[in-house]
């Protein structure tokens, strides 16, 4: 039997996949020059040749009728969003971007913004922003899941995903909470199964059975928005019972750190340090407190053969009262009974008194010990790792509430007291994490920091250690057009792209000139209050100008926000471009060692499409930015590949973009000069750099020494100090005292005191969702949210004429009961209504939803023709958006100051919070989603939509 | 089984056809098109012979074939016969698309003839069982059923001579001044 199918004609090219942004190694074939077929790289650490729906759809993604082909400007008269557009050249588009800006970079560079969607080249978009000099940029971080970054990160100097994850191949025990599907996608699943085959229970924390979650041994269903509350009360009993690893706390966290009880003291609540002198850095000095079981008095921490308390209150010589940090913990959490959070969660206290023993028996009696030596950074000799077997996953489920953080904080606290942080059957941290905490990154601390034609004096994102870090003027106002790193939301990481555009409408806290958007959607799935913030895109001052005078687009598909633009750039698919996974920004490491990668293009692009990154190139080398010019003013880099060879972050460090084949022949690796064959060297190797670390280094590395020094010399960081666990947050008590006006330094003004003063709470608590508190619950008594479907990544493929099989519109899922109580059938038409607004969609019956949750697949509606769909599209009359119903702001308060719907320690948009009842719509209302808006029509440029688009096979359509 | 909130299974079920034995769907095709390979067991459909009449689509119970509207034959699961048996391609690779696609390794390929073959012994150990085995088909693919795995905590368990708590005071002494009974009766 032999059937060849793979004929001569076919190549079979290695890349990187971008359906989602998990980035599998894919193997495509290319048969006379179209794609003909994809599959997994067998050959590749992360996905091991297998490949999900999303991925073997790229086809449908190459050839999208969506797709945008040529650079556009919008029509003279023609209204922002009415999509009337014509086409110019590349070089008309760069002379307008280039008058524009540079006039802007010489005035004013804040006036310029560049927010980013979920694109992976933060590392190259934030040098842009910084060489340009405005604060105003960042990544889709803050809409998405800061607080699960800033949560963790600032408790166990590591997070989930592209930093860290669960040790699945050891673990017994696997919780996971608030993950539906995807973050990690196929990396994730292929550990779950593995897990589950080696008989691991498998436990789903979540509103909705979905996901995942289908195959998870127990389910629990819990009410949106009260995860901190469950956490607390698991926290609560695993100390009651005496469930902790004590030595694990004691040597690797500030548990027994003893803190200053004086409330007279300016020192309130911050750690007791001993006198001794250390050297100022970004890490935390050693300089702290036990207090010594057996001699009972205040000693310096790990000190030789020293057992600390952990519990009680002591006086130190001076009289000072102190207590360790735990003993805070515990009295925190007493109140948090099991019985208290089966009010708030919904869980029986029975179910969480369980899932804590479980947790608690299995982290104390199946202790893992693996024969690897290693030292720690006090310089003691281990003979083993030991690791105890129970690990988490949590991501946006958590995070996506305004009281995230602290839930996240709770979380990391409750993995560290099991004993789990990088540890066999743990969490493991991904080179470049753990990073101290916080880590380094600053952004400039003043406005002086943003001059005319220079670079920002420092970074656009950063990571503050204490309120002086803020970046706000004289007068407390923000410097950044988000109010990012303000006293609103003082440790907005990520920044808050969510108001962004209503901010710069309002011209609060200044105006924009130009907004520079790359493959975000804001004028529909990744904004919420779409309807109003549509209206803000296009809406004009007394004078008839722009409110937000500029808006440049660049995006590969003609989404809503393209109809919005006034220069279009068309980019190209991932298929059609280089592209890389850097260890500057986040790379694909795994466990064992830093991984990075790249995309290597496998055809050409599309009509005059044109990488975003050979924009930016483009663009400073025009504006002559120093990164991107000679002092001459000529360009230094011929394009985006050679910029990725050449560029140094600083001239001669020998650190680049790429960690692989460094050095002049590709002999060295994280550190080493430029290579001028290194991406011929990566498409050799399945386009992945993967450098495993020795074995001794892979566990322990917040604690590990020849980790530390290996990351170190490697430049990976700047200090090879531990990296001790935050039980007890004295970076959060900092910002407290300072609202309480008892520090030196910047303090906050005074209405906004009480909020830095409660959220800054140095140990987590649970308090209800900022906009709940504010929702009349007897009227709306639903919590509403999305989840992101198996075979799309958001929104990304609605367009795709493959994956539209699976879904082309969505319900709004409802328990029965539910649905019931309000005379709504299944397949019903019915409203779902906020104080915000209202959505006309169908209902589906589930009895994998919690009662008091509704949820519908996030980003299948689409405005009619958006995506060049058929304007009768299902997506379209019957999908829809929940974001409608989802505020950016929350109700102005009494003074009519607008704070953002977010976090207010992150800032993190709180789309999870929202508040919605449920009505059947009347006989004789339409049967259509509401709300509809106007048709877009194709652009210039645009492929004809095709009829046949299911008949393609091996890159021809067959048939008609 | 119904299952109700919270007691609800999310049950995911992918179907192709099921390769059967003895199947329905090759003696109703009247051009001989649809038919099983003697030497594999495989059932395709031979598109040059197909007329596209759809009696064999009737007559599958599984409900696995579906007509091409554009090329009007009939098209179902292959087994990918064209690539396990490809020699171009290295071994391990020689398996249908969906089951190297398959991220959690949810589908097994092999002969269930071959008593000792990967799926033999998955579906003689695990309890692997046929869909609808009263029409009599003998699919060749079988179902594992779903595992679930329980942990049992004793009560004793949660009491230890090392619980950390002892190391803490944590039951501390009452103040010597405290009331006690001495201070109210003499006995
Ligand atoms: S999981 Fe994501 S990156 Fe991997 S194949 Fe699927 S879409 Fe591509
Ligand atoms: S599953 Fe259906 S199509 Fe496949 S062999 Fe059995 S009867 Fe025929
Ligand atoms: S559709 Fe084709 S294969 Fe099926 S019965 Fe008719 S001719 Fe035979």
């Amino acid at each position: 039997m032999n059937a060849p199918v793979t004929s001569a004609r076919t190549e079979i090219k290695q890349t990187t996949c971008y359906m989602c942004a998990c980035r599998c190694g894919i193997n495509v074939h290319v048969r006379e020059g179209k794609v003909a077929y994809i599959e997994g790289n067998p050959d590749h650490p992360l996905n091991k040749g297998v490949i999900c729906a999303k991925g073997a759809s790229g086809i449908m993604k190459q050839y999208s009728p969506a797709r945008l082909t040529r650079p556009l400007r919008r029509k003279q008269g023609a209204e922002r969003g009415a999509n009337e557009f014509e086409a110019i050249s590349w070089e008309e588009a760069f002379a307008i971007l280039e008058e524009r800006l540079k006039k802007i970079r010489a005035t004013d560079p804040k006036r310029f913004a560049l927010f980013t969607g979920r694109d992976q080249m933060q590392a190259l978009t934030g040098l842009f922003a910084k060489q340009f000099g405005t604060p105003n940029y960042a990544a889709h971080g803050g809409f998405c899941s800061v607080n699960m970054a800033a949560g963790l990160i600032y408790t166990i100097g590591g997070s989930f995903w592209e930093f860290g994850g669960p040790d699945l191949e050891r673990a017994k025990l696997f919780v996971m909470i608030g993950t539906a599907e995807d973050h990690h996608s196929n990396p994730l699943k292929i550990a779950i199964s593995r897990f589950k085959r080696q008989g691991g229970k498998f436990i789903s924390i979540n509103p909705v059975r979905t996901g995942y979650s289908a195959i998870a041994d127990e389910w629990v269903p819990i009410k949106p928005g009260t995860d901190g509350a469950l956490l607390l009360a698991l926290i609560h009993e695993l100390v009651k019972q005496g469930l902790y690893d004590r030595d694990f706390l004691v040597k690797y966290s500030n548990a027994a750190q003893l803190v200053n009880m004086d409330m007279n003291s300016t020192e309130y609540g911050m750690f007791v340090r001993a006198e001794v002198p250390v050297e100022e850095g970004c890490f935390d000095p050693q300089n702290k407190l036990w207090w010594d079981r057996h001699v009972d008095k205040a000693v310096v921490t790990h000190s030789d053969g020293v057992d600390p308390r952990l519990m009680g209150e002591f006086k130190l010589p001076d009289g000072t009262p102190v207590k360790p940090a735990f003993q805070l913990l515990t009295e925190r959490v007493k109140n948090y009974t099991p019985e208290w959070a089966e009010d708030i969660t919904g869980i029986p206290a029975d179910t969480i008194r369980r899932l804590a023993h479980e947790m608690g028996v299995t982290a104390r009696d199946q202790k893992i010990e693996l024969p690897v030596a290693w030292t720690d950074i006090w310089g003691k000799d281990h003979e083993t790792v030991t690791g105890n077997p129970v690990a988490f996953h949590a991501m946006r489920g958590l995070a996506a509430h305004s009281n995230g953080f602290h839930s996240i904080r709770a979380l990391g606290i409750l993995m560290s007291i099991l004993g789990t942080i990088d540890r066999p059957g743990g969490f493991r941290h991904k080179a470049p994490f753990p990073r101290p905490i916080p880590p380094c990154a600053k952004t400039p601390r003043g406005p002086e920091a943003v001059q005319p034609g220079k670079p920002l004096d420092g970074m656009a994102l950063g990571w503050p250690a204490d309120p002086d870090d803020l970046f706000v003027d004289k007068e407390n106002n923000p410097v950044r057009i988000d109010k990012g790193f303000s006293w609103e939301y003082p440790l907005s990481v990520h920044g808050l792209m969510h108001n962004v555009i209503t901010n710069a409408w309002r011209g609060d806290p200044y105006k924009l000139d130009t907004l520079l958007i790359f493959m975000a959607n804001m004028a529909w799935n990744s904004t919420m209050n779409t309807v109003e913030v549509r209206k803000m895109l296009n809406d004009k001052d007394d004078n008839g100008e722009f409110r937000i005078p500029f808006i440049a687009v660049c995006d590969a598909f003609q989404s809503e926000m393209v109809s919005y633009a006034d220069l279009v750039l068309p980019d190209t698919t991932y298929l059609e471009r280089y592209d890389v996974m850097s260890m500057l920004d986040r790379p694909i490491s795994e466990y064992d060692g830093p991984v990075d990668s790249v995309r290597i293009p496998v055809v050409p692009p599309t009509g005059e499409c044109k990488p975003f990154q050979e924009v930016l190139i483009e663009l400073g080398s025009r504006l002559k930015l120093p990164a991107f010019a000679k002092p001459d003013g000529t360009r230094k880099f011929k394009d985006y590949p050679d910029f990725i060879i050449n560029y140094e972050i600083e001239p001669g460090s020998g650190i680049g973009f790429l960690a692989g084949w460094r050095g002049k022949g590709g002999e060295k690796f994280m550190k080493g000069e430029p290579n001028p064959n290194q991406w011929e060297m990566y498409a050799k190797n399945n386009c992945v750099f993967h450098y495993e670390l020795p074995k001794s280094f892979q566990y322990m590395r917040n604690w590990n020494k020849g980790y530390l020094e290996w990351a170190q010399r490697h430049r990976l960081t700047r200090y090879a100090e531990p990296i001790l666990i935050h039980i007890y947050s004295d970076i959060l008590q900092q910002f407290r005292l300072a609202a309480q006006g008892k520090t030196q330094g910047k303090q906050p003004p005074k209405h906004l005191r009480h909020r830095i003063e409660t959220y800054f709470d140095p140990l987590p608590f649970y308090y209800e969702p900022l906009e709940s508190q504010l929702t009349d619950k007897q009227k709306y008594p639903l919590n509403a949210v999305t989840q992101r479907p198996m075979a799309m990544y958001h929104s990304w493929d609605s367009q795709n004429a493959w994956l539209r099989q699976i879904h082309s519109h969505n319900f709004l899922y409802v328990n029965p009961l539910t649905a019931r109580a309000q005379g709504i059938e299944d397949g019903d038409w019915m409203w779902v209504e906020s104080m915000w607004g209202k959505v006309r969609c169908m209902c589906r019956y589930s009895e994998a939803t919690e009662p008091g949750t509704v949820w519908t697949w996030n980003a299948i509606g689409k405005q009619s023709g958006a995506w060049n769909l058929e304007p009768g599209a299902n997506e379209s009359h019957k999908g829809f958006l929940l974001n409608h119903v989802i505020s950016e702001e929350l109700p102005p308060t009494a003074d009519g100051e607008y704070l953002s719907n977010s976090d207010p320690v992150t800032g993190q948009a709180g789309w999870y919070d929202v508040r919605v009842r449920i009505y059947r719509a009347a006989e004789g209302e339409p049967q259509e989603s509401y709300p509809q808006f106007n048709e877009l029509k194709p652009v210039p440029g645009q492929l004809p939509r095709k009829r046949s688009w299911l008949a393609y096979v091996g890159g021809k359509i067959v048939g008609n | 089984m119904k299952t109700e909130f919270p007691n609800t299974e999310t049950l995911h079920f992918p179907k192709s056809c099921l390769h059967c034995e003895d199947p329905p769907c090759v003696p109703v095709c009247p051009t001989g098109a649809s038919y099983k390979r003697p030497e594999d067991g495989i059932v395709l459909v031979d598109y040059d012979k197909c007329i596209g009449c759809k009696y064999c689509s009737w007559a599958c119970p599984y409900g696995v074939r579906e007509i091409d509207e554009h090329q009007k034959v009939m098209k179902k699961c292959t087994l990918c016969v064209d690539r396990i048996y490809d020699a171009t391609l290295p071994e391990e690779r020689r398996k249908p698309a969906c089951v190297l696609a398959c991220p959690t390794n949810a589908r097994l390929f092999g002969d269930v003839h071959d008593p000792d073959s990967e799926v033999s012994v998955a579906i003689r150990e695990n309890g692997g069982y046929a869909l609808m085995p009263e029409w009599g088909t003998k699919p060749a693919n079988h179902y594992l059923p779903r595992r679930k795995q329980r942990i049992k905590i004793h009560t004793d368990e949660l009491v230890r001579a090392d619980n950390p708590l002892k190391k803490e005071r944590a039951q501390p002494k009452p103040d010597i001044k405290e009331p006690s009974l001495d201070d109210v009766t003499s006995w």
